[in-house]
């Protein structure tokens, strides 16, 4: 006798109990820590908060250590939790002018007000597996100044005394910003909701995306104008007692791309930009964002949109990892009912077919 | 640490609000697509976080819940929603259809009638009917806007010259209210007709593209076709090999690796509730009690 | 008694009273006025740059005017300016009473559909719901545009250069449209195709009392088809008249000079 198939509650506490005795692993090396997360994974954290949108560090090490360090499901917890949580109102804008920085570089010019410092970064490292960090490393003390108190002004502002770069787009006092967590996104979308769109985006997608400009799929001649890392403070205007509050400081990457100028002949030509900014030190996907900014503005700009990065509603449509994620592996579950509506027909278009091709072949038979 | 902490539903009142409204308007505007702010759920996008926004939104502590999965409340997408809410909201849970007054739903519409005190919500993956035909969301609402249809038209059109028959056998779409084509979420075609002029409240989610629509009841739903290439329902022409019903959607099973098929109802709840009153197929010998006794869940 | 329809043929069906359009400081049509007339074939000419594709994109509705209007007589003898008329109108206008036949077929045509699709989609559109009467009336007209109805199901990717022209002409006049708007419709085709393709609009144009405009800088063409012909240079017609008078007798020197260039003895 056949008997359906049951017992899915069942099924699904084993595979949940075994998930769990697979993330703890062997049992008899010592459990991993947030703060070892936190410390030692601290870009994978980044990450997670970038992409998460969520500035917390010990909740990004959790979700890491929870979703077994797939740094695409880790987002997806960030997210869920955040959606829940209440919002009183949005920070005032964050002066990156004023970031204390620990890492600042600018491919545009040889020196800068408040100089380059290069700080923490893989860049000049060879890549070589290192022996040495397989265990009981330990560093040399870093190499420490006294903290500068020369002014560290962003390369944009210093072209955009001249001219030379266009002024970005002030918004209107008391506009609100668009925030696409909270209403539907709707094409074309103003470039508060874009940033927003790019500033979560998967990094693996926009630096796909941004490569994809500088390879001439919609080109747009970039300069590095200046990467800084550091941080900033977050401050909240409290309506009743009528002025800002500190919150707290964050550490931020931005990126500000200087690209192909414009002009016409009403219109003396500069420089345009394209922005990126992110939690955490994260200058892959600022950069990239960056890029991907600036390909997105061409219908702004008057320029012919024909390549994918140019694309808003291509890229903003599948630059979210958790919605992509998500639908690729809905795949998975079962599709059992619609198979079988397709199966009847397939095989309904088969019969037919086969009649049709039938009466020669029983003619041949009586001949 | 912020130690989370959730609402009634698992969604804040804030958003159960907005929802709300994206529901009221579907409703007053039968097969329009509305579009929401669909949150992040703790659940993945395409795994019916949709659906279980609009059932979080519209859900009492009195309402009596129900769950299916391929018309199944046994599949584990279905069990795993049904146990989000009775954690989340402490809701009375059924696999009865008529008991519920909320039924959330993929792929199918039970094969038991639905009442005027039920809420059907159905988990949409795509709600654009014209997409694969026309990728741009602007566009296609701008063929919306117009009841500018013809191109769905020319796919039908193809799929006969091609075919000898319009060849969609789910998501076949259907005109809402002689204005608006939807997409009725991927159910089997069978499922088309029991939409029209249906007591219940019909809701469709879709989060990950962020839309909410709605038949309201007793609402003129139109399976597409042409005069001479009606509509037709399809169904494999056996009956049920469990509770010998001839009017219910059947899955079809593979017994062995020698060709050996049987075909059981698709809708759990129906096939044991008429097993339960004494209808037995070809291969259920055992009476109902036993079989479920049988069962690996007991 | 009143002959309504000869009545109705006295009326324009289409006037433009001063148009000018300019993309920044180029004027690309200054000052563009005429009358065209039911069943009246007028061919605009001129080189590259004259302006001459602008002006159809802005009788055909397409881009708007800087200045001065259109107006269109509807199916109810309603004159209309073309810039008071909503979306939905003016898309409709388009599968119904005009017809619009492109240069290059990729733009008037569904590439991947079938033959038979492309030409009902129009019909399907306005309410038929038949697909016998639609595929029936699509065979007619593949016929009657000389293409094989057993290709009826290819679609057009699969089909010449010429015979693609012509099943975008097909599509186009399934509804009767009352006027036609073409741009280069012979341009990118070899001489014999051409000539063919020439052949059988005329037919159809004669056959279906159709109006049409037609944009070409091949004065051929515009021998050919049309009633009337407007010369334009710099945005502006500069020359306007029966097409033989004006092809065989021009006035202005421009127009001499054309005439003499491309028109050999």
């Amino acid at each position: 006798m056949y008997v359906a198939v049951k017992g899915g509650e069942r099924a699904i506490e084993n595979a949940h109990r075994l998930l769990a005795d697979k993330r703890r692993g062997d049992q008899s090396v010592p459990e991993i820590t947030l703060d070892q997360i936190s410390e030692q994974l601290g870009l994978a954290v980044d990450r997670v908060m970038s992409e998460g949108s969520l500035y917390d560090r010990e909740l990004a090490a959790l979700a890491i250590k929870q979703a077994r360090g797939d740094l695409i499901e880790a987002i997806f917890l960030v997210r869920a939790f955040r959606a829940t949580l209440p919002r009183f109102g949005a920070s005032e804008p964050v002066d990156t002018g004023a970031m204390r920085v620990q890492r600042r570089v600018s491919s545009t010019f040889k020196d800068i007000p408040g100089g380059q410092i290069l700080g923490p970064t893989f860049d000049y490292t060879h890549r070589l597996l290192d022996p040495a960090l397989a265990q009981g490393f330990v560093p040399e003390a870093p190499a420490m100044a006294d903290a500068s108190t020369a002014p560290t002004p962003r390369v944009t502002d210093i072209l955009g005394r001249d001219g030379l770069i266009e002024s970005s787009p002030q918004a209107e006092d008391g506009a609100s910003v668009g925030d696409l967590t909270r209403e539907p996104l709707n094409f074309p979308a103003d470039r508060d909701l874009r940033l927003q769109n790019l500033a979560r985006g998967d990094e693996g997608f926009l630096l796909a995306m941004g490569y994809s400009t500088q390879r001439g799929y919609g080109r747009n001649h970039p300069f590095a104008g200046e990467i800084r890392f550091g941080e900033v403070e977050v401050e909240f205007l409290a309506e009743d007692v009528g002025f800002a509050v500190p919150l707290g400081s964050i550490e931020l990457t931005e990126c500000q791309m200087v690209n192909q100028f414009k002009g016409s002949a009403t219109e003396a030509p500069c420089f345009t930009r394209g922005y990126g900014l992110a939690f955490g030190q994260s200058e892959r996907k600022t950069m990239s964002m960056a890029l991907v900014d600036r390909a997105l503005r061409a219908r702004e700009l008057g320029e012919e949109a024909l390549a994918p990065a140019q694309d808003e509603e291509f890229v903003m449509s599948h630059s979210d990892n958790v919605q992509a994620t998500g639908f690729v592996e809905h795949l998975k579950l079962p599709h059992y009912v619609d198979f079988q509506s397709e199966l009847g027909l397939l095989r309904k278009l088969r019969k037919e077919f086969t009649d049709a091709q039938a009466p020669d072949a029983m003619k041949e038979a009586a001949e | 640490m912020n130690a989370p902490a959730y609402n009634f539903a698992y969604l804040d009142e804030q958003t159960k609000r907005m929802i709300r409204r994206a529901i009221l308007k579907a409703i007053a505007i039968p097969g329009y697509q509305v579009p929401f702010a669909s949150r992040e759920m703790p659940m993945p996008y395409g795994w019916g976080t949709g659906g279980v926004q609009v059932t979080a939104a519209i859900l009492g502590p009195a309402d009596v819940l129900k769950v299916i999965d391929q018309g199944s409340d046994d599949t584990t997408n279905a069990i795993s929603i049904r146990k989000f809410f009775a954690k989340t909201a402490g809701v009375a849970t059924t696999t009865a259809t008529e008991d519920a007054t909320v039924i959330q739903t993929r792929h199918r519409i039970p094969e038991t009638a639905l009442s005027e005190n039920q809420v059907l919500v159905y988990q949409v993956p795509i709600p654009e009917p014209l997409r694969f035909l026309e990728p741009r969301e602007t566009e296609t609402r701008r063929m919306h806007a117009l009841a500018e249809y013809g191109l769905m038209h020319v796919k039908l059109y193809e799929d006969i010259a091609r075919f000898g028959h319009i060849a969609t056998a789910y998501a076949y779409p259907v005109k809402v209210n002689a204005r608006y084509v939807m997409d009725p979420s991927p159910t089997p075609k069978f499922d088309n007709p029991k939409m029209d002029n249906c007591p219940a409240l019909q809701l469709f989610g879709a989060g990950r593209e962020k839309r909410i629509y709605a038949i309201p009841p007793y609402t003129q739903v139109v399976s597409l076709d042409f005069d001479d290439h009606p509509f037709e329902p399809y169904r494999f022409n056996a009956p049920c090999a469990l509770c010998a019903a001839e009017d219910s959607y059947l899955d079809e099973i593979v017994t062995d690796d020698k060709g050996g098929r049987m075909f059981v109802c698709s809708d759990t709840d129906y096939c044991e509730s008429r097993q339960a009153a004494g209808h037995h197929g070809s291969l259920s010998a055992a009476p109902y009690k036993e079989k479920a006794q049988g069962g690996i869940n007991g | 008694m009143v002959d309504q329809a000869a009545l109705e043929n006295d009326q324009p069906l289409l006037v433009a009273t001063s148009i000018s359009k300019s993309f920044g400081r180029i004027a690309a049509c200054r000052d563009v006025s005429f009358a065209l007339y039911p069943g009246e074939v007028l061919a605009i000419v001129g080189e590259s740059g004259s302006g001459k594709s602008t002006l159809l994109q802005l009788l055909s509705g397409q881009l708007a005017a800087s200045a001065g209007h259109v107006s269109y007589r509807m199916r109810d003898g309603v004159a209309r300016d073309l810039a008071s008329l909503g979306e939905a109108e003016r898309r409709f206008l388009y599968r119904t009473d005009w017809g619009f036949v492109h240069q290059d077929p990729a733009q008037g045509l569904r590439m991947a559909v079938s033959a038979g699709a492309n030409v009902g989609e129009r019909l399907m559109a306005v309410g038929w719901n038949h697909y016998g009467r639609i595929r029936e009336t699509a065979s007619d007209w593949l016929t009657r545009v000389e293409i094989d109805t057993a290709r009826i199901d290819d679609a057009p990717r699969t089909y010449s250069g010429g015979m693609r022209q012509r099943l975008q002409i097909a599509r186009n006049l399934v509804t009767e449209p009352r006027l036609v708007f073409m741009d280069e419709p012979t341009g990118g085709l070899d001489v014999s195709v051409q000539a063919r393709l020439l052949d059988l609009l005329r037919s159809l144009v004669a056959e279906l009392q159709l109006a049409v405009i037609i944009v070409t800088h091949d004065l051929a063409v515009a021998r050919l088809l049309s009633h009337r012909v407007m010369v334009m240079k710099g945005g502006r017609v500069i020359e306007t008249g029966l097409t033989d008078q004006v092809l065989d007798d021009p006035r202005e020197p421009y127009t001499q000079l054309l005439v003499s260039s491309i028109l050999p003895p």
